[in-house]
């Protein structure tokens, strides 16, 4: 290690005096990683704890506060499945709506997200500035709008209109994911792709894509999370339609025998119903995507 | 080459000259094709956006200028509400403005809004970034035990805030979990800043997942080797950390905190739920939805002022933002 | 190109607007109309509809009710009501309304009066659900279930439930250790409002005048009556908690026996005799709720159903409306469950009905004299500034003599001033 290479790779970094404590430090910096995480993790998790719990309590004992499980029943669970709750319905439907919005605004996003990252063009913040608008518009502004025009079209109760109005978050959010995402790709490829004779749509098609991967999942991630928490529009465009309207709907309508009663131990257990098959999921395709990164090598 | 990058990555500031040869330099090769590719690879998502929101943003305008029928005086001999519709410019503009309106009523409540939303928004956006950054440092480094920190951030943020403000709203009650875990005796929705921080609490931890997902991202690009030869140079932990790793994720983590900032501006569901809107928790949305019970033309008028006022603020972002798209993409090509 | 198109689109939707806007006047539709109808409600947790709705189609083969439940929170039920009028849908027959929306619907002129063809006979109903559903002289919907504020007590510690106010203070001497005295509904919700009009009524004062828009509220009266709930979160006899109450953690303060007096509706009873977790089973009275001097007054609860000026089978729907006033209807649909309060006079005399809810008698008279909030059509400005006031005066960041003041100028501001 000379003098020069420290100065080529870093430059303003000081030479610190600490070489000679680096294995403590080493072990203080997992011991702090190990800390970390287990922070992250209760901090995360003892509110969903909490919500388990609940959501297994026998409704009389609503208000206990029992750290563990006491006055156990599954009736929360059968009981959002029975009745005119529709909860099963919604569940699908959320997947539907959710879905369809993703894979909707991620080929429409990419596209636009690339032209914004890649190309150069007049009017490019213009278009940044416009493309955001879209979700300046506070929601509860957009749904009387929104409702009058779906009833004109008769489209009120049906998966357009639940879906469509959806993008006006979702794409905006999918544009903007992938454009900072693809600002930091390597695009040396790219060039040597065109160098080697192919257009800039199979540049993209058979260099970048492969390697956005990550972006791009995430991207999806976080959009199809923004459709599957989306209610404010879908209790009214739905129009109490079980058979289009989604999960968030269905557990506004969940009621005790009164309702003046907040029924909360059904709503725990729809919360966790939603929450721990999405959690499976992303983790299995995340955990191949990473892993799928570190193996391709996009190192600089 | 790499010295550069150091370089580069080194200087927090990233002034000038660099950047304006490399942008030049670019410019120069954007040809002609280049450009009306770009415009037919944005124009779906232009004409989409403008689809799914040019009639409902268009429609509020025009009715914030017109008289709402509820403010066009009752009939006294039918007493049906007379006929509303007539232009009457900004009045509605005016009313939110320079209202001289009585303690509880909305005309009252605009400027506490303002102040409330703005409180909401600072801060819970600066606790999400720095413990988003956090938890994706801690994602993107640990090794053992990393799917189960991963699946663990996800799960705040896969619940609907439908469900999420009602949990909160249990766990604050007086006599709710939260109380006597830590043994406190804090009546949270009772009074100003308990039930501020409820809400606020409930958003950060809902949220914190959405810029640590963007930020772990950002983090997965890094070529390992810019860290390995800082490390090799001595650099410390820290160090590391603000010459390298924010620098480069700042892209992404500007994009976090452009959609929480748009988020959190327009609030609603977790106060609305949580504390009705009382105690000064009461959001600029949640005062639009109260007016629109009473009416809705002057709710109108607030949705469009939230909506320029959102612009000001996304103006100065999105303007960051590109900016940084330039800078980065140049840095990055280079690397 | 691009440009162009978006003129386009924003052009269209301009003349929509405007052409949307320009036509708002309502066409009335014939009256009379027969065929099926949709009758909507909240969520219907006490399942009733249904089977009313099967009694109804079993006799009306070619006009049957279809029931469509909204959501179990008002402000949803409110909001979705005025989506569906504002787009004149006609699938909206017969629309549930809260005592307190019907001035709103009516005055917007979505609601048809009930008289001439339609006119109800109000002869065998409560007094106060009647004045609750009229609006300018008019009836413009049917009650059909009631709802009236009540004191439960712990007959245990306190044999005789207080009538005054002084009284019901003097016997928080008698609670336990541990135990706070006086609980309601505090937080910022229409449920503050209840419990605000009902002390101030109490004092014999009132909201507004007997013309139902000029504000009366600023008045020594008024101000004793809120004050009884200013100084019991000042002096105690109200605990502090309690400024975050609404129906479920009052009921739940009580049920764990943590609560002397309780003022809720009548839903609260068979929980406290019914719930497992139940710590007061035998051991409560249900009373009405007391006054400055002498017994007080109940605000009004309950809902009506109305016939939608956009339906198209109003007659049907008018036939509807008779049946659920019908005394078999009220004894053995509504009364079965026991949250809904019938509005005839006769169930509340029925021998079994006492033997199975012994509250009813109590409960008639709470809500024979009880008082709607105001009937107005800027009833959501009035609550909103009842409720914002009310809420600072008991938390004690306001004095009770400027909440008073301001919810004076607020009344006057809505209607217009």
């Amino acid at each position: 290690m000379t003098a020069a290479t420290q100065a080529a790779t870093t430059s303003a970094v000081e030479l610190p005096k600490v070489r000679r404590r680096r294995r403590w430090r080493f072990n203080m910096r997992a011991v702090g990683r190990t800390l970390g995480m287990v922070i992250i993790v209760v901090w995360c998790l003892a509110p969903f704890y909490w919500m388990v719990v609940t959501s297994f309590r026998q409704v009389d004992y609503t208000y206990d506060n029992a750290l563990l499980p006491k006055h156990v029943t599954f009736d929360n669970y059968k009981a959002i499945f029975q009745g005119n709750n529709h909860f099963g319905r919604a569940l699908i439907n959320s997947v539907i709506i959710g879905t369809v919005v993703t894979v909707f605004a991620m080929i429409v996003g990419v596209t636009c997200a690339y032209a914004i990252a890649r190309l150069h063009f007049r009017g490019k913040f213009a278009v940044l500035g416009l493309i955001l608008a879209a979700s300046m518009f506070p929601g509860v502004a957009l749904v009387t709008p929104l409702f009058q025009f779906f009833t004109n079209i008769h489209w009120l109760g049906t998966y357009q209109a639940l879906i469509i109005p959806d993008l006006s978050f979702a794409l905006p959010l999918c544009v903007y994911v992938l454009a900072s995402f693809f600002t930091q790709m390597p695009w040396d490829l790219e060039q040597a792709a065109k160098v080697d004779g192919a257009s800039p749509g199979q540049a993209f098609r058979l260099v970048i894509l492969p390697l956005a991967a990550p972006g791009l999942f995430t991207a999806a991630i976080l959009v199809f999370l923004s459709a599957w928490n989306e209610f404010l529009l879908a209790s009214q465009l739905s129009n109490g339609n079980p058979n289009v309207a989604p999960v968030t709907y269905a557990i506004a309508f969940f009621s005790g025998s009164d309702p003046r009663i907040v029924p909360y131990t059904s709503i725990m257990a729809a919360g966790v119903i939603i929450t721990i098959p999405l959690v499976i999921v992303v983790l299995l395709f995340q955990r191949r995507i990473i892993s799928g990164l570190t193996a391709g090598g996009v190192k600089g | 080459m790499t010295a550069a990058t150091g370089e580069k990555a080194g200087q927090e500031g990233q002034v000038g000259a660099g950047r304006e040869r490399e942008r030049r330099r670019r410019r120069a090769r954007a040809s002609q094709g280049d450009s009306r590719l770009a415009w037919r690879l944005i124009a779906p998502t232009i004409i989409l956006l403008i689809v799914v929101i040019g009639y409902p943003v268009v429609y509020a305008v025009v009715k914030s200028l017109q008289l709402d029928k509820a403010d066009a005086g009752i009939n006294p001999s039918t007493g049906f509400f007379q006929q509303g519709g007539k232009f009457v410019g900004l009045k509605y503009y005016r009313y939110w403005f320079n209202c001289n309106c009585p303690n509880g009523t909305n005309g009252h409540e605009f400027w506490p809004a303002v102040q409330t939303t703005v409180i909401f928004t600072v801060i819970t956006v600066i606790f999400e970034v720095v413990l988003g950054t956090m938890m994706a440092l801690v994602m993107h480094r640990a090794f053992k035990g990393r799917a189960i920190v991963r699946a663990a951030i996800l799960v705040p943020w896969a619940i609907p805030t439908a469900v999420t403000a009602r949990l909160w709203e249990y766990m604050f009650q007086p006599h709710g979990v939260v109380n006597s875990v830590f043994g406190t005796n804090i009546i949270w929705t009772g009074s100003v800043w308990p039930a501020r921080w409820a809400v606020m609490i409930g958003d950060i931890w809902k949220t914190t997942p959405f810029i640590a997902l963007l930020v772990l991202a950002g983090l997965q690009v890094i070529p390992d080797e810019l860290y390995e030869s800082a490390r090799v140079d001595g650099a410390n932990a820290w160090q590391r950390f603000v010459r390298i790793t924010l620098p480069l994720v700042k892209p992404a983590l500007l994009v976090a905190v452009l959609f929480r900032v748009l988020d959190v501006l327009r609030i609603f569901d977790l106060p609305y739920i949580l504390t009705h809107g009382a105690n000064q928790t009461t959001t600029l949305s949640i005062l639009a939805v109260n007016e629109l019970r009473s009416s809705q033309n002057a709710a109108a008028a607030l949705s469009t002022i939230t909506f320029l006022f959102i612009f000001l603020v996304a103006f100065v972002l999105v303007k960051i933002f590109s900016v940084n798209v330039v800078q980065t993409q140049a840095r990055t090509v280079k690397a | 190109m691009h440009y162009r198109r978006v003129l386009v689109v924003a052009v269209a939707a301009v003349t929509t607007v405007g052409l949307a806007a320009g036509c708002s006047s309502s066409k009335k539709s014939g009256g009379g109309g027969r065929g099926p109808i949709t009758f909507v409600t909240g969520k219907d947790t006490s399942g009733v509809w249904p089977a009313i709705a099967n009694q109804w189609n079993a006799a009306h083969p070619n006009e049957k009710v279809t029931v469509k439940q909204q959501s179990d929170q008002a402000d949803q039920q409110h909001d979705d009501i005025v989506q569906h009028m504002q787009a004149k849908d006609p699938g909206y027959d017969i629309v549930t309304v809260d005592v307190i929306w019907t001035a709103e619907f009516a005055a917007k002129g979505w609601l048809v009066p009930l008289k001439g063809q339609y006119a109800i006979d109000t002869s065998p109903m409560l007094g106060g659900p009647v004045k609750a559903a009229t609006y300018n002289g008019t009836m413009y919907a049917a009650p059909f279930a009631s709802d009236g504020g009540l004191l439960y007590y712990r007959k245990d510690l306190v044999p005789t439930a207080p009538t005054t106010w002084s009284e019901l203070i003097s016997d928080c001497a008698k609670k336990t250790s541990g135990m706070g005295c006086y609980g309601g509904q505090f937080s910022q919700y229409e449920g503050l409002t209840c419990n605000a009009v009902e002390s101030i009524y109490g004092a014999g004062g009132t909201v507004v005048k007997s013309d139902g828009k000029t504000p009366d509220v600023n008045t020594p009266q008024a101000a004793d009556g809120l004050n009884f709930l200013v100084n019991g979160f000042k002096q105690g006899y109200i605990p502090k908690e309690a400024i975050t109450w609404t129906e479920e953690p009052s009921r739940e303060a009580f049920q764990s026996g943590k609560l002397l007096f309780l003022r809720n509706w009548p839903y609260v009873y068979a929980h406290l005799t019914g719930d497992a977790n139940s710590q007061v089973k035998d051991k409560f009275g249900v009373a009405p709720l007391p006054g400055s001097s002498g017994l007080g007054t109940s605000t009004l609860g309950g809902h009506s159903a109305a016939i939608s000026v956009y339906s198209k089978h109003q007659g049907t729907a008018f036939d509807f409306l008779k049946f659920i006033e019908t005394p078999d209807i009220q004894l053995n649909q509504f009364l079965k469950v026991g949250t809904l309060a019938p509005v005839l006079k006769a169930p509340y005399t029925d021998p079994t009905a006492i033997a199975k809810f012994p509250y009813l008698p109590t409960l008639q008279k709470s809500i024979d004299t009880a008082i709607p909030r105001p009937v107005s059509p800027f009833y959501p400005a009035i609550t909103q500034s009842i409720q914002t006031n009310v809420y600072q005066a008991l938390q004690g960041s306001l004095p009770v003599q400027s909440a008073l003041q301001n919810i004076q100028a607020g009344i006057t501001k809505a209607a217009g001033g």
